[in-house]
């Protein structure tokens, strides 16, 4: 499930980010969930092929956590924006 | 169990690679003034029309792509027990019996992933260089 959410956010932040022309680094927070997103695809098809059962897991844990994966994510970018506003104001004043 | 370290050690190599190549670029264009610091969105999307993908935007994006995936799997990791945030870090370390399994997730998973990883990378420049000179083409013959 977790997987599954990371993609579909991984895919609505392609588009706003397409949309809007990188405005405010959108590609940023889009690598963060694709990266995500292809390594846990790997990590649920070997699985699957190789353990067996379920290919996606649908439970509430799952959803939970592909719901704080996708805010992690999403703080992250707060964070990495921030960081590069304040670089930028500081190189300007210099 | 510890798959996420594998796409971790790579995400560091591409880091300092991508240091090293940046200082090289800067020195190439012989640092011309000191705004040139100021990397806007507009100002890189400016460079690369006049100048093509420069190789330290590209591995900025395999970059971002290594150090996202790591970041939100290791979350998922934490989640489920598998990492710990005190030593060992990996809890699959407390016991030996568990230390062999460990490497042979590490090899066939984390290498997978990493792998993966890369050739997606690999296709989207491809794509993004091709679609680049196919701008470049089109500006050139609508002047």
């Amino acid at each position: 499930m977790y997987f599954i959410i990371t993609a579909l956010a991984a895919i609505v932040t392609t588009v706003f980010c397409y949309n809007m022309q990188d405005k405010h680094r959108l590609s940023i927070l889009c690598f963060i969930y694709w990266g995500a997103t292809l390594m846990w695809l790997v990590d649920h098809v070997l699985a699957f092929f190789i353990e067996g059962g379920e290919l996606f897991e649908m439970t509430l844990d799952a959803a939970l956590l592909g719901c704080l994966v996708v805010l992690s994510g999403f703080f992250v970018w707060g964070i990495i924006l921030f960081l590069k506003n304040i670089k930028r104001s500081h190189l300007k004043t210099e | 169990m510890a798959c996420v370290v594998v796409p971790m050690v790579e995400a560091i190599i591409v880091t300092i690679a991508k240091k090293i190549v940046q200082r090289k670029e800067r020195k190439a264009l012989g640092n011309s003034s000191s705004t040139e610091t100021i990397n806007t969105p507009m100002k890189e999307e400016r460079q690369t029309l006049q100048m093509g993908l420069s190789w330290s935007r590209k591995l900025s994006w395999l970059n971002n792509l290594l150090w996202g995936g790591v970041f939100l799997l290791a979350l998922e990791h934490i989640w489920h027990g598998e990492i710990i945030l005190w030593p060992p870090f990996l809890t699959a370390m407390k016991n030996p019996a568990d230390i062999q399994p460990m490497l042979e997730e590490m090899a066939l998973f984390g290498t997978s992933m990493a792998i993966f990883v890369t050739v997606v990378w690999v296709i989207m420049i491809y794509i993004a260089e091709h679609k680049l000179k196919y701008n470049c083409t089109k500006i050139y013959l609508d002047d």
